[in-house]
Parts: C-alpha cells; sequence; structure tokens
C-alpha cells in the first residue's frame, strides 16, 4: 500500500458490498414475492432494482427487500416504494424495464410514474 | 447482483453450538433455488448474543433468527430468501416496548442492543474477519493512513491521550501515557506487544475481537509502533483460542500481501512488521512482565518492577503493552478524533467498555456499554434478568483478581475508580451473575482455588500464602471453621497483597475480602451456626423428609444412588444421614415438595 488513494480505491470498491449491513437506505423499495408475485413475474424485476440499484451507486441510499403476498394477486408483480415523510407508492403489473424506469424517474427524479401505479388501473 | 446477504455468526460460541455446520446447508439450499447469484453468505465474527446461537442475521431487512439448526435452513431460504416472508418461529423477538413489530425487529432495536454502543466490537459480527477488503471498506487502515500521511508520532499520542482511554486489561492505566513513556526512551529496537493472553474465568472479550475483527489489532498496533518508534510488534495468545489465532494469521499475511504491514507504509517510510507468540494458558502469563518473559523463550515468571517495560521489556528494549481491547479502541480514536471517545463515559473513565456476561443471566453473551452505565441497566436491561425467577444475590467482575458487587450496589455506574471503591475491580470485563442459590463463601474457595492452581511459585507470599488462605476456607466449608479463622483469614489476606511479587498475588485475596465485606454475615452463618444459607456447602447441609408432606411414594428411595432412604408404601420415608451424599437427586424426584435441605 503505497497511498490513501489506493485504500481508498478498495473501500469505494467494496462499501456496496458491505453496505447492505447498515440496513437504513432512505428509500425502501419492496417487491411482492409471493407465490403469485413469482408466477407473475417478480424475479426479473426483483433482480432488476437491485443491479439497477448498484450500477447507479444508490445502495447507501436505497434498500431493495421482499415481502409477502399483499392481497392483488391479479395486479402481480407488485412494489412499494417507501420514502420518509411521504405516502408509500405501489406500483403494479411490474417489468423489469418498468423497474429501471422507476428508478430513473421516481428515484433518482422524484417523480412518481402515475400510470404505473395502483390508483390508474 | 446480490441483492441480500446472510451473516452467520463463526465466532467460537456459535461455532460449538453448530454454526459452521449451517453454511454448507445454505449454499445448497440457496443453489437450490437458483439464487447463488442473488445471495450472498458471510461468516461473520460474534455478535454478542451467544446464549441464542447459532445466530444468523438477514440482511437488508436485518432479521434476527437465533437458535437455527440445520433443519431450520431450508425454510428460511424458500420463505425468507424466495418469497420474502420472515420465518415468525426462528426470529428474535425481545425488542424494546416502543418497538413490536412480531418478527421483523430490526437488531439494533432489541433490549439486549439498544442500550449498548459498539466501538471496539464494531464491526464484530458485521464483516467478514477473513475478509481485508471488507474490513478496509468499513474504513479499515483509514486510520493508520491518517496516522502515517497527515500525523506526527507526537500528534498520534496526544490524540490518545487526550481521548481519556485506559487500559482494558484490567489496571486502567492511561494508555497516551503509556506510549508517551516509551517513544521518550531512544533505543536501536523497540517493541510493540500485545496482550491476548485473556485468561480470567469466564472473560471472552479479546477473543470475540481476535475471531471477528482481526486487521483493526494489526492496525491499531501498526499505529502504535508508529507513535512509540518500534517496528516490531507481538501478539501473545493464548493457544486454547485456536480460530482466533487462525484468523489473526490470516489477517497479518494479507496485510502484509496489501503491504499494510512490511518496508515503507503509504510511502511514509515507516517500516512496521507483526508476530504471533502462542501462550500455553498459563494465568500468570497475563501479567506484562511474565508475559514478555514467556515470549523470549523462558519460562513464564513475573520479574520485579521498575524496571518498567516502556524502559527494559521485550528482549531488554523498551516495550509498549497493550490489552487487545484498549487496542481495538485505537483506529477509531484516530480516525474520529478525541472528541468522538471522551464524549462517552464518565469523567475518569471515558468511552465504552466490553463485558462478558455470564453465570446465572438470561442472555448470556458480549455487551459493549458506555463507561457509566448501571449495573442494574446491564443485569436486567441487557442481560434480561436472571433466569426462573430468581433473586439477584451479587455480580462478580474482574475474575480471580476482582470482587463482587451486592444487590444494595446495583445502581452503581460502572468505571474504573466505583468498582475499586467498592473492593471490586473492572479486571479485563468479566462479569458474572449470581443468585440466591449462590454461596459466597464458596464462590470466595473456587476463585482462590483458580489462583492456587495458577500461581507461578516465585514468590513465597503467592505460593504459600494462597493455598494456606485456601485451607482456612476449606476450614469454613467444611464446618471446622472458628471465629478465629476469619481474623486469621482477614491477616493472610492483606499480607498477600502487601508482599507479593506481582498483580496476580496482589490481587488474589480479592474475591475473599470482598466477599467478606459485602457478605459477612455467609461467613459468620457458616462458623458460627454451622449453616451454609444458600445452602450450597455439603457438610454444613442436611436432607430432610417431611413426614407430614410425605406420600409414602417411594419414588425417592428408588432413585437414591446410596440407599440412604427407608420406609414402605404409603407411609413417611426417613433418610438416614450417615449415608447421605446429598447429592438432591431426592429433591428432585420428590412430586410432593416434601424432601428439602436443611
Amino acid at each position: 500500500m503505497k497511498s490513501l488513494a489506493e485504500l481508498a480505491a478498495i473501500r469505494e470498491k467494496m462499501q456496496g458490498k458491505v453496505v447492505l449491513r447498515e440496513g437504513s437506505g432512505d428509500i425502501r423499495v419492496v417487491v411482492g414475492m409471493a407465490t403469485c408475485g413469482i408466477a407473475a413475474g417478480a424475479r426479473p424485476v426483483l433482480n432488476a432494482f437491485v443491479e439497477e440499484i448498484n450500477n447507479r451507486d444508490l445502495a447507501g441510499k436505497v434498500t431493495v427487500s421482499q415481502t409477502g403476498c399483499i392481497g392483488i394477486c391479479q395486479f402481480e408483480p407488485v412494489v412499494e416504494v417507501f420514502e420518509a415523510d411521504k405516502e408509500k407508492v405501489t406500483y403494479v403489473k411490474m417489468t423489469p424495464d418498468k423497474a429501471k424506469e422507476v428508478i430513473e424517474k421516481h428515484i433518482i427524479g422524484g417523480k412518481v410514474i402515475e400510470e404505473y401505479t395502483v390508483s390508474n388501473i | 447482483m446480490v441483492r441480500a446477504q446472510v451473516l452467520i455468526c463463526g465466532g467460537t460460541g456459535c461455532t460449538s453450538s453448530g454454526s459452521v455446520k449451517l453454511i454448507p446447508e445454505f449454499e445448497a439450499q440457496i443453489a437450490k433455488n437458483g439464487l447463488e447469484d442473488e445471495i450472498k453468505i458471510v461468516k461473520t465474527g460474534c455478535f454478542g448474543l451467544c446464549e441464542l446461537g447459532p445466530v444468523v442475521i438477514v440482511y437488508p431487512d436485518g432479521t434476527f433468527y437465533s437458535r437455527v439448526e440445520e433443519s431450520d435452513v431450508k425454510e428460511i431460504v424458500e420463505e425468507h430468501l424466495l418469497k420474502g416472508r420472515i420465518v415468525e418461529r426462528l426470529a428474535y423477538t425481545d425488542v424494546a416496548a416502543d418497538a413490536v413489530v412480531k418478527g421483523n425487529v430490526s437488531l439494533s432495536d432489541t433490549r439486549f442492543y439498544s442500550k449498548q454502543k459498539r466501538v471496539a466490537l464494531r464491526n464484530c459480527g458485521v464483516i467478514d474477519p477473513e475478509n481485508i477488503e471488507e474490513y478496509i471498506a468499513m474504513d479499515g487502515y483509514a486510520a493508520l493512513g491518517k496516522a502515517l500521511t497527515e500525523m506526527t508520532p507526537e500528534e498520534v499520542i496526544k490524540t490518545v491521550m487526550d481521548s481519556g482511554l485506559r487500559g482494558r486489561g484490567g489496571g486502567g492505566f492511561p494508555t497516551g501515557l503509556k506510549w508517551s513513556f516509551t517513544a521518550k526512551n531512544q533505543a536501536d529496537q523497540k517493541y510493540v506487544v500485545c496482550n491476548a493472553d485473556e485468561g480470567d474465568p469466564g472473560a471472552f472479550m479479546d477473543r470475540s475481537v481476535l475471531e471477528g475483527d482481526p486487521h483493526c489489532l494489526v492496525e491499531a498496533m501498526a499505529i502504535c509502533g508508529y507513535a512509540t518508534g518500534a517496528t516490531e510488534g507481538y501478539v501473545y495468545v493464548r493457544a486454547e483460542y485456536p480460530i482466533a489465532v487462525a484468523r489473526l494469521q490470516k489477517a497479518i499475511d494479507d496485510a502484509r500481501a496489501y503491504g499494510l504491514l512490511g518496508k515503507n507504509i503509504f510511502d511514509s517510510g515507516f517500516d512496521f512488521d507483526l508476530f504471533i507468540r502462542l501462550g500455553a494458558g498459563a494465568f500468570v502469563c497475563g501479567e506484562e512482565t511474565a508475559l514478555m518473559t514467556s515470549i523470549e523463550g523462558n519460562r513464564g515468571e513475573p520479574r520485579p518492577r521498575p524496571p518498567y517495560p516502556a524502559v527494559k521489556g521485550l528482549f531488554g528494549k523498551p516495550t509498549t503493552e497493550n490489552n487487545v481491547e484498549t487496542f481495538a479502541n485505537i483506529p477509531q480514536i484516530i480516525l474520529k478524533g478525541a472528541e468522538f471517545f471522551n464524549s462517552m463515559g464518565t469523567e475518569k473513565s471515558k468511552g465504552t467498555k466490553v463485558f462478558a456476561l455470564g453465570g446465572k443471566i438470561n442472555n448470556t453473551g458480549l455487551v459493549e456499554i458506555p463507561m457509566g452505565t448501571t449495573l442494574r441497566e446491564v443485569i436486567e436491561d441487557i442481560g434480561g434478568g436472571i433466569p426462573n425467577g430468581k433473586k439477584f444475590k451479587a455480580a462478580q467482575t474482574g475474575g480471580p483478581s476482582g470482587g463482587c458487587l451486592p444487590a444494595s450496589l446495583l445502581d452503581i455506574q460502572i468505571d474504573y475508580d466505583n468498582l475499586v471503591a467498592q473492593g471490586a475491580m473492572m479486571g479485563s470485563g468479566g462479569l458474572i451473575v449470581m443468585d440466591e442459590d449462590t454461596c459466597m463463601v464458596d464462590i470466595a474457595k473456587f476463585f482462590l482455588e483458580f489462583t492456587v492452581d495458577e500461581s507461578c511459585g516465585k514468590c513465597t507470599p503467592c505460593r504459600i500464602g494462597t493455598k494456606r488462605l485456601y485451607e482456612i476456607l476449606e476450614k469454613i466449608t467444611s464446618g471446622n471453621g472458628t471465629l478465629a479463622d476469619l481474623d486469621e483469614m482477614e491477616n493472610l489476606c492483606y499480607y498477600i497483597k502487601e508482599n507479593s511479587l506481582c498483580g496476580l498475588g496482589q490481587t488474589a485475596p480479592n474475591p475473599v475480602l470482598s466477599t467478606y465485606k459485602q457478605f459477612k454475615d455467609e461467613y459468620i452463618a457458616h462458623v458460627v451456626d454451622k449453616k451454609c444459607p444458600a445452602g450450597v456447602c455439603k457438610s454444613l447441609l442436611s436432607i430432610v423428609i417431611e413426614a407430614d408432606k410425605c406420600k409414602g411414594c417411594t419414588l425417592c428411595s428408588r432413585v437414591c444412588p446410596v440407599g440412604a432412604i427407608s420406609g414402605t408404601v404409603k407411609n413417611p420415608h426417613v433418610i438416614d444421614q450417615s449415608k447421605c451424599i446429598k447429592c438432591g437427586a431426592c429433591i428432585e424426584k420428590c412430586k410432593f415438595g416434601a424432601i428439602s435441605k436443611k
């Protein structure tokens, strides 16, 4: 180890891998992963979220987790976005592409994509 | 891309309750469900709640699973990792009153963790101790980098001094001051020594740091080397800690490979290297001069001080010796500044202290609390109280060198000076809780038996004095003691304390003196009434059957191993005291509560 920069480079590289354990992201993305969700394709959606969040270095800010069935099986895959002091947003009939869009417009841009939400069905 | 991590405790506590078997099972189940790319398994160090091991934590939710068995793994993988449903029957649910969300409890909200403050143990149970890059990700080696590139050795020592850190091995000597002594002495070679010879019965905090965060020790010792002008360090660790030794060796090897040990670290011109020496488990080798004698390859016996190690230590050179937990605080102090550390704790005891909670307490394990936390908080809140509804009697701190704190001192604020004022001591941090069924004379005898065994024999007051003291206690617990024996016992205690060569002998009588001070009535009961109030000392109790409660079921006479109980069916039974060995088997068997110790 010859310089602080070298150390910092390793830290940067690894931080994404341990940040999961700090637990407290400001934003929580919860994917419904009950049997109904999985059957409707929730796995690729979940993975798309995880991947996109890592690609965009958002792991310290956003936590992705799963939950069970929330009772609207016909609209699966269902994704809920929780943010402190804001109302929960529920997206339905999600796909990996929609997931990327949600990250871009909602998580980063702060604008809810109304057409994908449950209230628009 | 990894979306969830499964942390499995690989500390000694959980390893012995079977955590190692869980790892291949998790791997198999995860593979079976095709989740290999999404879930990562991490073997960590100790989480602290050893009572509930094996412990498994799933992130990002932070779900805390306790007492996980191999057969539970399938359910956790299929339900939680695949479908996101927490397996409630395995989830730890004891939580602070206002955060009851059953089954999905964040670790930090549990009563066990909420009052803790983790500095020395900050990475234990969080990172994979065998992965240097995970340590670096948690700001590891940043303190060493800062010290070497931005600070002079004097500034490092001043920061440690200002932090108020005192030696965590028991003595409580200011660490910064100790470093400054070594720094002042000029020599062609100086050393840093880490005392990891954790010998107190029931203490395992050093082991936990070595197992859970070994790089922290490597980093701290290098910082100490830079501050004091030493280029070589030795870690003296018990051979009884195989996991700790293996992980520390890996940490040293990895640090060398990354250039964090060796020549010209961070291009600063500073060289430092580290070596492990194994101790054979002699208690006296935890004494600093005996430890250095042992590293030198000689029989582990203490030598008179002065000269102190800072002047003439290892191989006759100036040496700084600190305990594992002391070192574990150093990187945080350098990185975050003295104020970070001295803002915690009491006026004269700063920071936090790790205690190994053991004995009659629900949450056996490892806790780190700010100095000044009360004994009551540790026992009732963090420790979860005494099992089976028994009453708290005393807490023993400091192991064989320490003393007892009775129930009247439950609200004592734990710090160095308060404990010493009450005849106990911080020691390395063993905290053994005793309930009403404990005989204090017997406890004193237990600790003394340990020091008699461990006395190295070099000086007479310790070698013969502790033996004679033990014999007096033996006499008292067997019912042959007199009031004159109590006086002689006390005098002998002071004689041993004043005349022994090293800390082992100087503190060996403490358990006797402190129990005699706090529980004099029990000693008197043994000597005058020939009774053991707690019903422990076998020679002083007899087991009797109350005739009016006995239904004559004959169970007791059948279970008695020596045939001491006689009687006929449906008639009260009688115990022949001359045959009874007081094993208590009849008491456990009796369904009518007719048999008791008197």
